[in-house]
């Protein structure tokens, strides 16, 4: 028995699709709306901003009903979310490119050779000169004792937490206390250092490095663990050869964040180390400089030459976490997917 | 080299739940022991119970004697470890370390275990690759990662991880049931070969598997959800197969429930 019936659902293949220069159409025709509406009219007080929005908006709305007319509702809608996503991602980026923008714009006014190999020592207010040669030195030290310090003890935490034990949080602070305290003042004293820095920033670093290392040890799954007990290894080892390799660019990432949330603290580098206009390459004794303490001093003197060290400063220190960053995610994905025979 | 493996009573524990209840087996030196029976009978738990994998997972306990040739693998001074190196295991799914290349793979449980010598690793994961009928697929890449190979592979290539560091017995826990029908017959060849040097067990949803590689045949059954698994019958594959003693057995198999 047959009956004919009108199919409910489409089972044709090929639909009609809006061309590319339509699109192109609809959006042009949005921007000049848009551009005549706001701009040419003035309508709700005008501005490039509101003209801006409002052609994204009349291109949405035109999308969707060109689209709706042509290809149907599934269609448009397809349409409209995709320029959705898309317009989400160019708002996101939009403070970056400014930011970077800004940065570019001011902070090559000083990109010279003696910014590099000078510090501020001698530099009055009346000097053009003077460099951040010191406040460089200040923050590789500053942040590299302060990761040396907290990469392990962050790592090691996690894996505690991870792999052994349960609400381990109280025992990671406890023994940070312990090893970290004493060196704050041998002699009950407070004195200026770089190496206080280090340890100031080391207390920021650990909960980011502890719980996106955490995160990263849980998403190894249970299966590669077993995999190598049932070879016999050991426990410890399988953690160091199978569960750490395996998340490794993970870990180098949330490590990297960390690493550029300290180089980019100013306040408890103030505090404890102080800030100096000379160069100080040890870490353990007198006032160090940071490029960020660098940056608060240059932007609130009085100079007027002050500025443009600051922007250039800024420059800097943006410049050394993106190299540092991008080092580190090659070396470690370098080691992870190439280790050959 | 091969050894027996026996089960005296032997009852497993996920926290308070007890998965199964008084198992007794005797599997035999050199020969393919299959463990059938529906989803969710424990025949994964007992498994794992035999090289104290069940003990891995928190809260998870095992009751009663499980022996390798009268040597108690729950002896109070056994070092886990040395149990597993002596029984080995091939998991459901290949589980290949994904950071390693294919000969960092093979040789991963003689290396993590300490052995350095180049030479003895080189000979090693030769002769496990052969044996796992592996290694004229992969003898020219042995340096890239073993992630990168087929699910068929994988899975041959975890076999070959696991004979590697010489084990006595293997545990297969439902090793072809991620693989297509050619790589699931160059498994079944591969076990006919093992067998001739290992005690192997192993878990199969394949009526037709079980009766192709086993010499005999554990079936394992609950009565309802929540109850614990226990063995049914036990005997040689053809009996199970042809003449079961156990209506359960006859209904199991002839595909009347399961
Ligand atoms: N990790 C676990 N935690 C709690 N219960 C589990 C776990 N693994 C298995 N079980 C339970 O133990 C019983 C036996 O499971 P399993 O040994 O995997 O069965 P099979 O391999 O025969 O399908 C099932 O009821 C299952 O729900
Ligand atoms: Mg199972």
């Amino acid at each position: 028995m047959t009956t004919l019936t009108t199919p409910t659902i489409s089972s044709a293949l090929h639909v009609r699709r809006l061309p590319a220069w339509a699109i192109g159409v609809t959006a042009a025709g949005a921007v000049a709306l848009s551009v005549a509406l706001f701009s040419g009219l003035g309508l709700l007080g005008g501005g490039p901003v509101l003209t801006a929005v409002g052609a994204v908006v009349l291109f949405l709305v035109g999308l969707s009903v060109v689209s709706t007319v042509v290809e149907g509702g599934r269609a448009a809608r397809n349409r409209v979310a995709t320029a959705l996503v898309y317009s989400a991602f160019v708002l996101a980026l939009l403070p970056l490119v400014s930011v970077v923008a800004t940065l570019f714009g001011k902070g090559t006014g000083r990109l010279d050779a003696d910014f590099f190999n000078h510090s501020m020592r001698n530099i009055t207010a009346f000097d053009a000169n003077g460099g951040a040669y010191h406040a460089i030195i200040g923050t590789l030290e500053q942040a590299g004792i302060a990761t040396l310090i907290t990469v392990p003890l962050g790592v090691l935490g996690a894996i505690y937490i991870v792999e052994y034990g349960r609400g381990a949080g109280l025992f990671i602070l406890a023994f940070w206390i312990l090893i970290v305290s004493p060196h704050l003042s041998p002699n009950g004293r407070p004195f200026y250092s770089g190496f206080a820095a280090s340890l100031a920033l080391s207390v920021l670093m650990l909960p980011t490095v502890t719980r996106s290392t955490e995160e990263m040890l849980r998403l190894v799954p249970a299966a590669l663990r077993e995999g190598s007990y049932a070879l016999g290894v050991p426990k410890w080892k399988t953690i160091l050869r199978i569960v750490l390799p395996t998340a490794l660019p993970g870990i180098v990432t949330g490590v990297m964040l960390a690493v550029a949330r300290a180089a980019g603290e100013t306040a408890p580098v103030l505090l404890v180390a102080l800030g100096s206009p000379r160069i100080n390459f040890d870490p353990f004794h007198d006032p160090q400089e940071s490029l960020s303490v660098y940056i608060y001093d240059q932007a609130t003197s009085a100079s007027r030459y002050a500025p443009a060290r600051a922007w250039t400063a800024a420059l800097t220190l943006v410049a050394l976490v993106l190299t540092l960053t991008v080092a580190a995610k090659l070396l470690s994905r370098r080691n992870t997917l190439n280790k050959g025979k | 080299m091969a050894k027996r493996i026996e089960a005296v009573g032997v009852s497993a524990y996920y926290g308070a739940f007890k998965a199964i209840e008084g198992i007794n087996l005797v599997m035999e030196p050199k020969s393919v022991t299959a463990l059938i029976g529906p989803s969710g009978c424990g025949k994964s738990t007992f498994l794992r119970s035999v090289n104290r994998m069940h003990e891995v997972l928190p809260g998870a306990r095992v009751e009663g004697r499980l022996t390798i040739d009268s040597q108690d693998i729950y002896g109070r001074d056994v070092d886990v470890t040395a149990v597993r190196r002596l029984i080995g295991m091939v998991f459901q799914r290949p589980n290949p370390f994904p950071t390693m290349s294919i000969y960092d793979n093979v040789v991963a449980g003689l290396k993590l275990n300490g052995v350095r010598r180049r030479s003895t690793l080189d000979d090693a994961c030769e002769k496990a690759l052969r044996a796992a009928n592996l290694w004229n697929e992969v003898h020219t890449r042995l340096s890239r990662p073993g992630a990168g190979l087929s699910g068929g592979q994988q899975q041959r290539l975890c076999i070959a991880r696991a004979i590697a560091v010489e084990p006595q017995v293997v545990l297969m826990d439902e090793p072809c049931s991620a693989l297509d029908p050619i790589s699931t017959l160059a498994i079944e060849d591969l076990i006919s070969e093992l067998k001739n040097q290992y005690t192997i067990i192993i878990v199969t949803h394949n009526m037709q598997q079980a009766a192709r590689v086993s010499d005999r045949t554990a079936f394992f059954s609950i009565e309802k959800t929540g109850d614990p698994g226990r063995l049914i019958e036990y005997d040689e594959t053809t009996r199970i197969f042809t003449n079961p003693s156990v209506k359960k057995t006859e209904d199991y198999i002839t595909g009347r429930f399961g």
